[in-house]
């Protein structure tokens, strides 16, 4: 039944593929065409590290999801463990509140940190109280970072609790049998058989963050990271090239990344909850 | 003593991140249905605002509503029978496949909307049609149900159910509906759930592909956010999150019921996962 069948597999492939390879393979294709377009040439890949611009932006850019994911994940590790080790009433229910915010688009995010850190939000509210000024800074890179932070955070919580839940107790049994100390116990057992997990989560925050458009989108007006920097080029300034070559430099760093956390920890990495 | 010292100490951390995720939320549900949020709740409760929103951007949510059925439909058309196929041939060649079919998420959206924009912007009909914007959300959703279906398909032994059908007389096509379809429902069901709940949430891809008459309801709610009052704003987000809800809450319900699936496959470690809705790009 096996050989005969192959034409009628290939048949019931065929309407993915072509939607695959008409609406993304040769737009990717087109897209790398007209990044070397421009009047540079390829010398256009340069660009990014030649113009002042450009530069600062990429580096912003990636000081910020570097220092996103640190925060995220440290956080993320602690809550993480303990949901996974501890069964306690209204457990379920921190895990639903902590998980939803997973579906929610870049832009309505940006107005969460507008909710908190806006003018009319709770950190200017509460300052205001204590201090008699207001605190407000959702529209700048800390406004920014407690953004990513804010779909980080569910994200990486997923993938340690997954990887908790694999995390053989008997080690640690042992190591606390032999007289290891709480501490011991955690930065020579649960850590390094965590690390895989962790390191995965840290690259998928990554790039995440590296490419987040909607949250930038909402708050960071004059901030440049480099999807903003992106759309500025293509919309603003018309320069497609330029638009074409950060955006696919972009795809790569993330696409990279995320290839990292895979081949580190294979398939399930992110596939929590 | 000190066990109880330090659970207490981690419960308190795990709520203080509880309630960095979910004040904002409740900030902002009680800013859409609040009079003056600026005065605080005692100015009172409306629906004003809600109906305001109604009146500026019902069209947003009912051209959400009617892409996210439209990317689900087509979706289910053309993901489902790939799965299958994924699923029977093995090997090499269907692992490329797959990979290429979530490459998708591993791009930023605006890259993507960006190529799209390059390739097919100057057919002028498409571009100014929400079909356009439907192109870019089955690409971002294929893989979901793609791996939904396969994860199932893989866990199951649908090869000797499969095969017994056939010596019973029945054709291709009975298996495939008879046997193949009714075998990987629940895969299909939470594929479908996923698809929806993301189509409806996306932005990336959606602010770069819509027009000016293809507005889409983040695109409606990015608008709102640079432009009304905070009570506006906020109204408009509560439309979104009474949207997401039921699709969120129907998730987890069928997640739990398949916890014990998931248990053994996690066990037997040789199934290809289902990508949960983690790994969508805010």
């Amino acid at each position: 039944m096996t050989q005969r069948e192959y034409p009628r597999l290939f048949l019931l492939m065929l309407p993915a593929g072509i939607i695959f390879a008409a609406f993304f393979i040769l737009p990717v294709i087109q897209l790398a065409l007209v990044s070397g377009s421009g009047p540079e040439g390829l010398a256009a890949y340069a660009s990014i590290v030649t113009k002042p611009r450009h530069l600062e932006s990429l580096i912003a850019t990636l000081l910020l999801s570097a220092g996103v994911t640190a925060v995220a994940v440290a956080i993320s590790t602690v809550a993480g463990m303990f949901l996974a080790r501890n069964r306690f009433p209204g457990r379920s229910v921190l895990i639903s509140l902590l998980t939803f915010p997973l579906a929610f688009p870049g832009v309505v995010i940006g107005f969460m940190v507008i909710m908190l850190a806006g003018r009319q939000g709770l950190i200017a509210e509460v300052t205001r109280l204590l201090t008699g000024s207001k605190l407000v800074f959702a529209y700048s890179m800390a406004g920014l970072f407690i953004g990513y932070l804010y779909f980080s955070i569910p994200r990486v919580i997923l993938t340690v609790m997954a990887a908790a839940e694999k995390l053989d107790i008997s080690l640690e049994e042992a190591a606390r049998s032999l007289g290891a100390s709480p501490w011991l116990v955690v930065k020579d057992v649960i850590l390094p058989a965590l690390k895989p997990g962790l390191i995965a989560s840290s690259a998928i925050c990554f790039a995440t963050s590296m490419g987040a458009f909607g949250t930038a989108f909402t708050l960071a007006t004059n901030i440049d990271v480099l999807p903003m920097t992106i759309y500025t080029e293509f919309t603003l300034n018309a320069n497609i090239a330029g638009a074409a070559t950060l955006s696919i430099t972009l795809g790569l760093v993330t696409w990279l990344a995320l290839f990292i956390a895979r081949s580190l920890s294979g398939a399930t990495v992110a596939a929590a909850g | 003593m000190k066990d109880a010292r330090k659970f207490y100490l981690q419960l308190a951390f795990t709520l203080l991140v509880c309630a960095f995720m979910i004040v904002p939320v409740i900030l902002s549900v009680l800013a859409g249905v609040t009079e003056n949020f600026f005065i605080g709740l005692k100015s009172g409760f409306t629906l004003r605002w809600v109906g305001e929103v109604w009146g500026l951007y019902a069209e947003t949510i009912y051209l959400s509503l009617i892409i996210a059925l439209a990317c689900l439909a087509v979706v289910l058309a053309i993901g489902v029978p790939a799965a299958y196929v994924l699923a029977r041939k093995g090997g090499f060649v269907a692992r490329f496949i797959e990979e290429t079919i979530v490459l998708p998420l591993a791009v930023p959206g605006l890259a993507i909307a960006l190529a799209l924009i390059i390739t097919y912007g100057g057919f002028r009909e498409f571009r100014s049609s929400w079909l356009f914007i439907l192109v870019g959300h089955v690409l971002y959703t294929l893989p979901f149900m793609v791996r939904s279906v396969l994860a199932v398909l893989s866990s199951i032994n649908f090869h000797e159910l499969e095969e017994s059908a056939a010596s019973l007389g029945a054709s291709f096509r009975q298996r495939f509906f008879g046997v193949v379809l009714p075998n990987c429902r629940s895969g299909i069901l939470a594929g479908s759930l996923m698809v929806v709940t993301l189509s409806v949430g996306e932005f990336n891809l959606t602010w770069m592909l819509h027009t000016p008459v293809t507005k889409t309801l983040p695109v409606g709610l990015a608008d709102s956010y640079a432009s009304m009052r905070l009570e506006v704003a906020s109204a408009y987000t509560l439309v979104f999150f009474i949207m997401i809800v039921p699709l969120l809450v129907a998730m987890q319900i069928m997640a739990n019921a398949d916890a014990p699936r998931k248990k053994r496959a996690a066990l037997a470690d040789d199934e290809t996962p289902a990508l949960a809705p983690a790994e969508g790009r805010p």
